[in-house]
């Protein structure tokens, strides 16, 4: 098992510009404090970047038109009710997972 | 909102790299199971075994190494792989700007630490405890994130050694265990906002639902993903009372 030259710089590379943005506002925001208006905004971004994944994967923007991806929005509605019902993320998955797994076999 | 950042670490609750691991624990399923689907892929695009270690050692992040394995397959330029590397990871500097404020009286250096093994998962188990105990204690981090880096690692190799004779990842449903996971995150961190934000919060993602339908009629997914959310979370700090 090897590895070429070319291949690890590539890798590198991809590693570098994965690890920068990662990293920058951990040092960023140590060294400056953030004005309240960035801090509110913040607030904002988990529950704004966890539906836009979410969502995102619910469409299906492969064709001319943009349309719903049919079988992971099914399978939404059975994980999202789990999801509120028993507030757990390990059922959450199992429920979606299997829901999945039932759609594809009769599909 | 900005109130919390001024607690010492006396404060701290429950605070243990073992609360961290357990915490973890839920989103294993997901890691496993991208990670073992990833590494079925990584041989498929004529990856070797090692090859596919090192890309879970060195870039660390699932929809990065998926599209890595497609462009390098097709034979794409090297410039080419690295900035859609670049574009597609781009959504980590927003999730590590918002861990970040919570963990500025740690040193520079366990703050590179924390940064570096930041993930969509790892971002969203964080936040959830945010939201519920307005802190964050680094050794729990350091237990969250150190559990799921090798997680991903062990699963990535895993995948890429029994690769040929996996039945297809797909067939089985693994790949929604994904979309379940941020699905069940979104509900958690909803959960904990309060019934006086909750409805400003569900109008905001009714927004991000036409925002994101428009904005893939010209943008890859992932940059709609980001802009989507800076543009969401901008209206939501001018409509919020």
């Amino acid at each position: 098992m090897s590895i070429s030259l070319e291949m690890l710089l590539l890798m590198l590379g991809c590693a570098l510009v994965t690890w920068i943005p990662r990293v920058t506002p951990f040092i960023l925001v140590r060294n400056l404090q953030l004005p309240d208006v960035v801090l509110r905004w913040l607030a904002y971004i988990p529950v704004c970047i966890l539906s836009a994944l979410v969502i995102e994967s619910l469409y299906h923007a492969e064709g001319k038109f943009v349309t719903f991806d049919w079988l992971n929005l099914i399978a939404f509605i059975p994980t999202l009710i789990v999801a509120i019902w028993t507030k757990s993320l390990s059922k959450t998955v199992i429920v979606g997972v299997m829901t999945m797994a039932v759609l594809r076999f009769f599909l | 909102m900005s109130t919390h950042l001024n607690f010492n670490e006396s404060t701290i609750t429950d605070d243990s790299f073992a609360q961290g691991i357990k915490d973890c624990i839920p989103t294993l399923l997901g890691y496993i199971s991208i990670g073992v689907a990833f590494g079925v892929i990584g041989i498929t695009s004529n990856l070797s075994v090692l090859e596919i270690f090192l890309l879970s050692v060195l870039v660390y992040a699932g929809s990065a190494q998926f599209i890595f394995c497609g462009l390098y397959v097709a034979g794409a330029p090297f410039s080419v792989i690295i900035v859609t590397t670049f574009i597609v990871n781009l959504r980590h500097f927003l999730m590590s700007l918002t861990v970040a404020p919570h963990l500025t009286r740690y040193s520079s250096l366990r703050n590179i630490g924390f940064g570096t093994l930041l993930t969509d998962e790892t971002f969203g188990v964080a936040v959830t405890k945010v939201m519920k105990d307005k802190q964050l204690g680094g050794n729990w981090m350091d237990g969250l994130n150190l559990t799921a880096y090798l997680a991903w690692i062990a699963s990535c190799t895993i995948g890429g050694v029994v690769g040929k004779w996996l039945p297809n990842a797909e067939d089985w449903g693994l790949d929604f265990a994904l979309l379940a996971m941020f699905s069940a995150l979104l509900v958690l961190s909803l959960s904990s906002v309060g019934k006086s934000k909750l409805m400003h919060y569900l109008k905001l993602i009714a927004l991000m639902a036409i925002l994101l339908y428009v904005l893939l009629y010209f943008l890859p997914g992932h940059l709609a993903v980001l802009i989507a959310t800076m543009i969401v979370a901008t209206i939501g700090v001018a409509t919020e009372k």
